[in-house]
């Protein structure tokens, strides 16, 4: 595909039933009211001269070159600021208007560098368009006034460059960084002719900037440029694709030249990101071609041998066997496999089926066990079906934002940045979070109450929001009589209604002042639409379940559901979390959430597949590492997960895998599990296949490869090779053709197909007769289990309580520039912000320890202990502490329980007792991590290998 | 009662000496404990007089001027305060010509009474404006201000009325006032004298304006070369809040009205309104581009009426006499009174109120005398810094917005700058570029370059480097100043260029300076920008 232009309309959509018909240049043309001039010439097919315009940012008319006549009119107005009226006549060529158009720019290029004042072909800027638009040939001033062409470059940033010698001072990065991105690092110091772009008058690296990439798009000179576009040069070719980091799903333009990346440019039309990104998908994608990236099969006898490389056939054909060996002895239960969020929904869908299939059990689980299981299981009971109510735009309809153990800034910032937009045009906004994340307080956002809540109680303060909610009088009746079931209704009233879930009976537990809790359960049920947006402070607690039901019953009882602006969002984690689980990784689910012991269901799969398949649940992930440490579970496939380092426990995890005999990782690098794996795969990066994933909002959009396999096969072409291996036959020439399959599998993706989906950009689940174009906004008119049900929801404190020996509480997380356990970013510039975690702890904990910022401090619980340095921070409570588990030496989840959820058993990584103390060495685990991970990741060179 | 001497609390007076004069009258009341009290009130308006001193007698008000604190013990010695003669006696005060041959309307109190008395105002017809007010309907008043003709004093002379009414019409839970007192031309000093000598009448006239279209709420956006009008400002809006005349219930009307200096940070630009508005919100001084009109989207968003001082202050006078005694002073389209500031190379600078209509000859030589240099006038340049250079042949333009705008010229806000016959009129156009650049807030294009370029290609003409093709690029620049850009400071700049270009074409033509009289021009350098 060649390199992609998108269209800039100049200025951003207007919505109004008023539409007002108008003439450009003789061509009529109809738009909506309040429309600028500029987009309604640009609708007609005439781009109107412009620099300072982008559709992406508010009018500003300061470039002068977007001049028009209007007829009947005096002057040259901007037609970027004027907005189009009825049976307007607008001229946007006349010699006039070339004249001011030329001297424009004439001035411009008085204060430009000479050799950057003309370009062509793909790297032609907008600026040089506009030098060869007006016919710029001379610039009668000279090049020897007053100038900033010796201004220094700021190259801090590790991924994009200012220069001030092309700044063309228009304040797209200015107003982009506001506008779009909501963090407002950037101003226009000085003014006149000494006004410059400035990030707070220091370099970019040290100012407030956090890297989104907004104002080196919106730039329209590269003055502010990718590095990479400065070392590989402009591309050529364009590749739509989706982002592989968090379950936002952004869509992105891969701009290649020859075979190599040069740049992801944040796609304008993708429907969850609207042409904005973070630093992890704009810039964090180095890792797809980074030295550490494993290329080549390997296998070994034992893990603590090296590893040999060997051909697909050899690597391929040592798994099938050793997994038919184990099955022969120890059982068809003996094996199971692990499929992955960051793989596509077709790769998923075969890694479950190959283990249904070929394997013969329903020992499949995934990595949303540790994530959002809860949140499967608590709508799915609540409301029927295990996915959030409301696509991403929604938020623009709310008037209150609830967010709850969630801190999208850092984990989800694209749809940060649209939640922060939505609040600067005024919407409410409630946090409940131990920590006081950023959105408490940022700039031009301010929450109207934070309520930091101990860890551990949000089952009580959601308990005591209701309580509000129902005594006060503030329920929809009108919604509960007619959407919800009755009864179950009452019965919950009843039980919420109680004197012991109110605020003030609650108080001593949440650690939240009653009055603040009632406040907020005020606003929530009387300040119009409210949305609930949740994460993995909800779910990752042994009442996690039980959160997300005490949730949806608020949102229900007070009618927030099923309509634009309401209903309960789970942020979701990872890129193709919510497709992982769609796509039957479950133990107990076929694809579409159909459970096992369905004999419909499993008949129609059995006929499908040609085989008959297990009626019984298989085994989640911690059980198939308890039954590994008991001796009765010996074989793992795991596709693109690292459950050493993510899951809680890590030592029992390590003990379990070490137990197995046959363990087979297929991930981009040798990961933490990959130490003690026989069978090592090499894995495709999302830029090397095709597929699709599903985001946080079901919606699913293309993975379109951009580049040949690194390894030579896509994922799906590796399980599809071991299924064949195992005997079980499988025949895909395309992901597309996996996908029809589960289409004509699952009544939800009915109607999905790679050619709708090409066509229509992405497609949100459910998509089938009843809504071929997808479902942006669920429940609506009726829920999908038919009535909503109420479930009661005692509060139950967790068993993990601290006490004189762990008289803190570890809470765990993670931050903007990292992603989860740091496979990727820790493989990229990224760790220039974030090269190691750290333990927050807020300065009278630190005190009474005597801890200073900086200083290497033990953490330890009753599962483990780690040394790292601690950061003094307010953000934090007293009494809690807080760290990143992005770094493998630092062993978070070494600390971490095996405390779970009670339903699902999501483990509980957000509570665990601990206590804090001044360290001098690593700690033991870690000095053991370091010796067994040299010996487990040698890799012995075969000359000759043959693949 | 006792025997009250009148010593100018304003700030000319203050600058030649009249907080010294103040002092050595109360030492000198003191001393000869004499039944006297020092009362500071406003300026007369003619600055060569003072520090002007009156005396209250049973004949009237006797001034004496310009007076020195030196002079002090002598002028009581000399029985001054029985009106005796003495080398400083002017007579009456109100029969000097300057005062007797204006108009004064809005300034009819200024310098007569005690600024911060509220019942001196009062007594003096304050309020009445108000009182009248508060019997109409809001379109009445506004049907009212538009009958009167009163147009913009700021400079661009829009309607006042037509901007009330479309801020009345646009529905919204809240509305705002705003004064512009951010008087940044060259030669002007109406808003000061009438802030710092008549403030209630501001107060009363955002009053009336906030009641005409329904805005609770005012702010006065002063520049921060105002330190005097600022804090007399804060004293009599205290005073109002205190008296009843702010607040919740203002003069017993139930209705609402709450008013707010604030200082601005230093930027001419923030005399535009857009950029005083963005100022005002607490941000960066840059201008908003317009459609939406500040009537429809102002402050904070909000339908907002943006006048000058001297519109709002002659807000009261209109309602309190009636639309019709206003618009009876005045030509053509140009109603009421205009108040002239003088100054510049001139004999007799000051303020000169005076219905609309009067010549500019009428104004530099009947009131101002001439020049203060006594050599031939050469140039005016009134309206401001972006006014254009009138030469001598064009004194006989009347003081009208359309007289003017016919010679591509400018009112402006009133000032008139008088030059003599050794102004240089090139350098007078490198200075407006020059302004320009200094000034510019750097949003637009044509401003933020084309200024800095604008005094480079002067430069260049002055030094006779390829002068044809530098005036022509002059001209091009100028034009695309003029339609290209964002507002009114880019887009009227070329006019004191164009005009000194017009008009004294012969400046532009000498030979270039000799070597040693050369000033190195900036332009021929290639010099970064710090």
């Amino acid at each position: 595909m060649a390199l992609i232009r998108e269209t800039d309309y100049g200025t951003p959509k207007r919505i109004s039933d008023t539409l007002v018909t108008l003439e450009i240049d003789g061509k009529p043309v109809t738009v909506a009211a309040g429309t600028s001039v500029m987009r309604a010439a640009a609708e007609a097919g005439v781009q109107v001269p412009k620099l300072c315009a982008s559709d992406n940012l508010e009018a500003f008319g300061s470039c002068r070159l977007c001049l028009v006549e209007v007829e009947g009119r005096r002057g040259t107005p901007a037609s970027c600021t004027t907005p189009v009226e009825q049976g307007m006549k607008v001229k946007t060529q006349s010699p006039k208007l070339a004249k001011l158009r030329m001297g424009v720019m004439e001035l411009y290029a008085s204060d430009h560098p000479r050799e950057m004042l003309y370009g062509s072909g793909n790297g032609q800027t907008e600026f040089q368009e506009m030098v060869e638009i007006v016919g710029l040939r001379e610039v009668r001033y000279g090049h020897t006034g007053k100038n900033h062409l010796h201004s220094d470059k700021d190259e801090s940033n590790p991924y994009f460059t200012f220069d001030p010698a092309m700044c063309i001072v228009c304040s797209r990065c200015v107003r982009a960084c506001e506008e779009v991105q909501g963090t407002f690092a950037l101003t226009i110091d000085g003014r006149g002719f000494a006004s410059v772009v400035s990030a707070g008058d220091k370099p970019f690296i040290e100012s407030e900037c956090v890297s989104c990439g907004a104002c080196v798009q919106a730039c329209p000179t590269n003055s502010l440029v990718e590095k990479t576009y400065i070392q590989k040069g402009a591309p050529d070719r364009s590749v739509v694709t989706t982002c592989a980091y968090c379950g936002v799903g952004c869509s992105f333009k891969a701009e290649l030249t020859n075979n190599e990346v040069v740049r992801m440019m944040p796609f304008k039309d993708g429907k969850a990101n609207h042409g904005h990104s973070c630093v992890k998908g704009r810039f964090a994608w180095g890792y797809a071609t980074h030295k550490d990236r494993i290329t080549k099969p390997m296998i070994r006898a034992k893990f603590t041998d090296p590893w040999r490389e060997v051909s697909w056939e050899e690597a391929i054909g040592h798994a099938a066997s050793e997994f038919k060996r184990i099955q022969a002895k120890y059982g068809r239960d003996s094996i199971g496999g692990i499929t992955s969020s960051r793989c596509t929904n077709e790769e998923t869908y075969l890694v479950q089926k190959m283990i249904r299939a070929a394997f013969g059990n329903n020992n499949t689980d995934t990595c949303a066990r540790v994530c959002h299981s809860p949140t499967g299981y608590g709508l799915k009971t609540t409301l029927g079906t295990s996915a959030g109510t409301q696509d991403f735009d929604s938020v623009e309809a709310a008037d209150v934002i609830v967010i709850i153990g969630a801190n999208p800034t850092d984990a989800h910032p694209v749809f940060a940045s649209q939640m922060k937009r939505r609040l600067r045009k005024g919407a409410r906004l409630i946090i409940v979070d131990p920590r006081r994340i950023d959105l408490v307080k940022s700039p031009h956002v301010q929450a109207d109450y934070h309520l930091p809540l101990l860890p551990g109680t949000n089952v009580a303060i959601i308990n005591a929001l209701a309580h509000v909610v129902v005594n006060e009088g503030l329920v929809n009746e009108a919604f509960v009589k007619e959407r919800c079931d009755v009864a179950a209704f009452e019965q919950w009233r009843k039980f919420i209604a109680e004197e012991r879930n109110s605020p003030e009976s609650l108080e001593h537990i949440i650690g939240v002042p009653a009055a603040d809790v009632s406040a907020a359960a005020r606003l929530y049920a009387t300040g119009g639409n409210a949305a609930i947006y949740y994460g993995l402070g909800v779910t990752e607690h042994s009442q996690g379940s039980t959160m997300v039901m005490g949730m949806a019953n608020l949102a229900m009882a007070t009618g927030n559901m099923g309509r634009k602006g309401v209903g309960i969002s789970p942020l979701r984690g990872q890129n193709n979390v919510q497709g992982s689980c769609d796509m039957g990784s479950f133990p107990h689910e076929f694809p579409g959430y159909r459970h096992v012991s369905d004999s419909a269901v499993r008949e129609q799969f059995e006929k499908a597949w040609h085989v008959s398949l297990q009626s019984e649940p298989g085994l989640r992930i911690p059980n198939m590492i308890d039954a590994a440490v008991d001796g009765t579970f010996k074989g793992i496939y795991v596709q693109g997960e690292d459950i050493v380092q993510s899951d809680p426990n890590t030592q029992h995890i390590s003990t379990g895998l070490a137990a197995m005999e046959c363990v087979v990782v297929q991930d981009l690098f040798l990961n933490e599990t990959a130490s003690y794996a026989h069978v090592f795969l090499p894995g495709s990066s999302f830029l090397e296949k095709d597929g699709t994933f599903t985001n946080a909002e079901r919606r699913i959009s293309r993975v379109r490869k951009a580049i040949e396999p690194l390894g030579g096969l896509a994922d799906w072409e590796a399980t599809m090779a071991l299924s064949n291996a195992m005997g079980y036959p499988m025949h895909y020439s395309h992901p597309s053709e996996i996908m029809d399959e589960i289409a004509r599998l699952t009544p939800t993706f009915a109607g999905v197909s790679f050619e709708k989906i090409d066509q229509l950009g992405s497609v949100q689940w459910p998509c089938n007769d009843k809504a071929p174009e997808g479902t942006p906004v669920m429940h609506i008119g009726g829920f999908v289990r038919g009535k909503g049900m109420f479930m009661i929801t005692e509060f139950v404190p967790t068993d993990e309580r601290t006490s004189g020996r762990f008289p803190l509480i570890l809470t765990t997380g993670r931050i903007l520039s990292q992603y989860n356990v740091g496979a990727q970013t820790r493989r990229t510039d990224n760790n220039v912000w974030h090269d190691m975690d750290v333990l927050e702890i807020h300065p009278s904990d630190a005190e009474n320890r005597g801890i200073k910022e900086g200083d290497l401090v033990s953490l330890a619980s009753r599962a483990g202990d780690i040394t790292l340095p601690a950061r003094i921070s307010e953000r934090m409570q007293p009494g809690v502490v807080y760290t990143t588990f992005h770094h493998a030496m630092t062993g978070a989840n070494v600390v971490t329980t095996e405390f779970s959820d009670w339903a699902t058993n999501c483990p509980e990584y957000k509570v665990t007792a601990v206590q804090v103390q001044l360290a001098r060495h690593m700690s033991e685990w870690q000095e053991h991590y370091l010796e067994t991970r040299k010996q487990t990741t040698r890799i012995e060179k075969e000359s000759t290998a043959n693949d | 009662m006792s025997l009250r001497i009148y010593v100018p609390g304003d700030a000319a007076a203050m600058s030649v000496g009249a907080e010294a004069v103040a002092k050595a009258m109360a030492d000198q009341i003191t001393s000869r404990r004499l039944d006297a009290s020092v009362v500071r009130n406003g300026s007369r308006g003619m600055f060569w007089l003072e520090p002007l001193v009156e005396v209250e007698t049973p004949r009237g008000r006797i001034a004496y001027g310009p007076v020195t604190a030196e002079e002090v013990p002598g002028l009581f010695d000399a029985g001054f305060l029985e009106a005796k003669p003495h080398r400083l006696y002017l007579g009456l005060t109100e029969e000097i010509p300057y005062l007797k041959k204006q108009e004064r309307l809005t300034f009819a109190r200024c310098g007569i009474t005690d600024p911060l008395s509220l019942s001196d105002y009062v007594s003096h017809g304050g309020y009445r404006g108000l009182e009248r007010a508060l019997t109409l309907t809001p379109q009445a008043i506004v049907e009212e201000v538009t009958n009167s003709g009163l147009r913009g004093r700021g400079g661009a002379g829009f309607p006042t009325g037509i901007k009330w009414r479309t801020v009345l019409n646009t529905a919204a839970d809240q509305k705002y006032v705003v004064c512009n007192a951010d008087e940044g031309d060259s030669g002007t000093y109406a808003d000061r004298m009438i802030m710092e000598g008549d403030p209630f009448v501001l107060i009363e006239g955002m009053t009336i304006a906030g009641f005409a279209v329904g805005a609770t709420s005012g702010y006065i956006y002063l520049r921060s070369e105002y330190p005097h009008a600022f804090r007399q400002l804060q004293r009599a809006i205290a005073i109002a809040y205190d008296k009843g005349y702010l607040g919740e219930n203002v003069a017993g009307s139930g209705k609402r009205f709450d008013l707010e200096p604030r200082m601005g940070a230093g930027a001419y630009i923030c005399g535009e309104e857009t950029s005083l508005l963005e100022s005002l919100e607490g941000k960066r001084g840059q201008i908003r581009f317009k459609p939406p009109l500040p009537a429809i989207k102002g402050l904070f968003g909000q339908p907002t009426v943006v006048n000058n001082v001297i519109s709002l202050a002659t807000v009261p006078i209109i309602l309190d006499k009636g639309s019709q005694y206003y618009r009876d002073f005045g030509m053509g389209k140009s109603r009421g009174t205009l108040t002239i500031q003088l100054a510049g190379n001139i004999k007799h600078g000051g303020l000169v109120e005076k219905a609309f209509g009067l010549t500019l000859r009428e104004a530099i030589y009947d009131f101002g005398g001439g020049t203060a240099s006594g050599r031939p006038l050469r140039a005016v340049q009134a309206g401001g810094p972006l006014g254009a250079y009138f030469p001598e042949s064009l004194l006989d333009t009347p003081l009208d917005y359309e007289a003017f705008a016919e010679r591509k010229g400018m009112l402006g806000h009133g000032g008139i700058v008088v030059f003599d016959d050794s102004v240089d009129l090139a350098h007078q156009a490198r200075f407006a570029m020059e302004f320009c650049a200094v000034e510019s807030c750097g949003k637009c294009t044509p401003c933020r370059v084309g200024s800095t370029r604008g005094v480079e290609v002067i430069d260049k003409i002055i030094a006779n480097q390829d002068r044809v093709q530098n005036l022509e690029l002059l001209g091009d620049l100028c034009e695309v100043l003029t339609d290209g850009s964002l507002c009114a400071l880019g887009g009227l700049i070329p006019f004191p260029v164009q005009s000194a270009i017009r008009h004294f074409p012969e400046d532009f033509d000498k030979p270039a300076p000799s070597p040693s009289a050369y000033r190195p021009n900036r332009a021929q350098e290639t010099q970064p920008w710090h």
